[in-house]
């Protein structure tokens, strides 16, 4: 096939990400267990690339969860969302950021349902003046957060303190990433790469100089499953999804898994250590479990921010051994410490999976 | 037509969701549910194209609409444009308001949802918020996430948060009049009407299966729910 032909297919899975003026939507999972991630976001956006975005403390969650677990009606959702646009459109903004991979499938399910239904959209509009007095614009352009750091990624690469690269090997880390079904399963078109093709997380990894494993259960679901989680009974579904992904991608012995949805990160972080006390069984060679990052917690690192500011110490696999690898220079006396430099103590350790001391 | 197909063709998701099935099977291939409980997401799709009233009113009252965890893996492999997890999504919601979600293990659950996730959408703005993740709940969530609990008030703003502060960022208190206005939303569009219905008809079920129940979480049936399972749901 000729070049010119292949860059025609490709465009087909290229989207359209706004260069600036950002409204932005945070994400309950990430805010509560990867806060550092969104503060991360927030410093490169402002601090390293020098763009405008809104922090509004007025939006809340979008009920996804809530949705999802079918506790929240569609109408409903819809209406909550309306909101958000209004809000974005009172503050002067037309482009949003969505920092939660749930939020941003549910973002990009009500804009192609108001275009297939007219009616629908007049009807969430009626209901949200009824409710709150307010009115919207639809957004001209949306993003999930990772969209906007691959955009950047070679600016990114361009300030980098570390790289991807195993300093005693100066092979590059090998890397799992995982893009969350509802990224681009639902709707290929909002996402880079499409559903076929997860090039977002992939992107990234490659312009910082570390290198993908492809493996065979590469897209399939981390088990979160909504309801399978949480409610304790249904839980085995969660996990075992999880580890149907650790013993496919175990064999290729990988430095690091990286996560575009703040709920996969969560739970491919805590079922290994779940996994760990069940069955004693860990997926790297030494005991310690492959770290699991956020996108933002990965690009942090590149540019040289403070691992315990990230918060890596929440994780439940360590990182020491992936911060050794890439040559991060960090301090252990600091990770268990506040923000007045005050020390906490230290976890409990777990029974099977090791924990660096 | 009869009167559940007829409510689950009000229900756009519904709509979009069923095209024509072919029962090729591929969703069941491709689904994370299908790969470990006794679920078949192409024979779901078969009954409500069937139209059969009986049929329908048995999905409603079974465990099998509840195994779905609603990935949506199969809307992008459908070769005809059908997402059975649409399909699901819809039939839930009516086996919610007909009440009929109370005659299966997995339906009644959703008590528990509603009480814990839907109410603290009401109550702080929040699907998730630390103070609930309590680690006696979660052990699944390990050590590490024990420390940050215990220590939550302390640590969060060496990650830049504003746990529980005022104006803009992580974990901030969201405001009470951005809660009202969230509140008259759940109100406006029938949800604060769903969560009557869900309560009804779990007290009608506590009361048959002898179990007491109160507005908490710390009741017998919710403890019930919550942790029961019958161990008859997998493949094995």
């Amino acid at each position: 096939m000729k070049l010119e032909g292949k860059k025609r297919i490709w465009d087909d899975y290229q989207k359209e990400i706004a260069d600036n003026n950002y409204y932005f939507q945070r994400s309950c999972i990430r805010q509560n267990f990867f806060p550092g991630s969104e503060h991360a976001f927030l410093k490169i956006l402002k601090n390293e690339l020098g763009k405008d975005i809104c922090d509004d403390e007025h939006h809340t969650t979008c009920t996804g969860i809530g949705y999802h677990a079918d506790v929240v009606l569609f109408e409903t959702i819809m209406t909550v969302v309306a909101r958000h646009f209004a809000l974005m459109t009172e503050k002067g903004y037309e482009n949003m950021i969505i920092s939660c991979v749930t939020s941003f499938g549910i973002y990009t399910e009500i804009l192609e349902t108001w275009k297939h239904f007219p009616d629908v959209l007049k009807k969430v509009r009626q209901h949200l003046k009824k409710a709150t007095g307010r009115e919207f614009e639809i957004p001209k352009n949306i993003a999930h957060a990772s969209d906007i750091i691959f955009k950047f990624r070679e600016e990114i690469a361009a300030r980098a303190k570390y790289r991807l690269i195993n300093r005693n090997t100066g092979e590059p880390l090998k890397i799992v990433e995982h893009i969350g079904c509802h990224y681009s399963k639902m709707f290929p078109v909002h996402g880079v790469g499409g559903a076929e093709f997860p090039y977002v997380l992939q992107g990234m990894v490659e312009s910082w100089g570390g290198q993908i494993i492809d493996y065979p259960e590469r897209r399939h679901c981390c088990g979160f499953g909504f309801r399978q989680y949480l409610v304790k009974a249904n839980r085995g579904y969660s996990v075992a999804n999880s580890k149907k992904k650790f013993e496919s991608m175990k064999p290729y012995k990988p430095d690091m898994i990286v996560c575009n949805c703040p709920g996969c990160t969560m739970f491919m972080d805590k079922w290994q250590y779940t996994i760990s006390e069940m069955e004693g069984k860990t997926y790297d060679e030494n005991g310690f479990g492959i770290p699991v990052l956020t996108y933002e917690e990965m690009a942090g690192l590149v540019l040289g921010y403070n691992p315990w500011e990230l918060g890596l110490q929440m994780h439940e696999v360590q990182s020491e051994p992936l911060l050794d690898k890439m040559g991060v220079a960090y301090h252990p006396d600091e990770k268990y410490k506040d923000a007045a430099g005050n020390y906490l103590g230290e976890p409990a350790f777990p029974t099977n999976l090791k924990v660096c001391v | 037509m009869g009167k559940y197909f007829d409510a689950l063709n009000e229900d756009v998701r519904f709509i979009e969701g069923l095209k024509s099935c072919m029962n090729c099977g591929i969703c069941t291939a491709i689904c994370p549910a299908a790969s470990f409980y006794n679920y078949d997401p192409r024979v779901v799709v078969n009954i409500v194209q069937s139209r059969d009233e009986e049929k329908i009113e048995e999905l409603l009252k079974s465990e099998t609409i509840w195994y779905c965890g609603q990935c949506l893996s199969c809307k992008t492999r459908c070769p005809r444009g059908n997402t059975p997890g649409y399909i699901i999504m819809a039939l839930r919601t009516l086996s919610q308001k007909t009440g009929l979600f109370i005659y299966s293990e997995k339906g009644r659950q959703q008590l528990a949802i509603k009480r814990i996730t839907g109410e603290s959408i009401l109550n702080i703005g929040y699907c998730v918020y630390p103070d609930l993740v309590k680690p006696e709940w979660h052990p699944e969530q390990g050590p590490a996430w024990e420390w940050v609990y215990k220590h939550r008030e302390k640590i969060m703003s060496k990650f830049g948060a504003n746990y529980k502060g005022k104006g803009p960022g992580a974990l901030r208190k969201i405001d009470d009049k951005d809660l009202d206005e969230l509140k008259e939303i759940f109100k406006v569009t029938g949800n604060l009407e769903l969560f009557e219905t869900i309560e009804e008809h779990s007290y009608v079920k506590a009361r048959e299966m002898n179990l007491a129940i109160d507005e908490t979480l710390d009741n017998e049936y919710i403890y019930h729910i919550s942790n029961y399972n019958g161990n008859n749901h997998s493949k094995e």
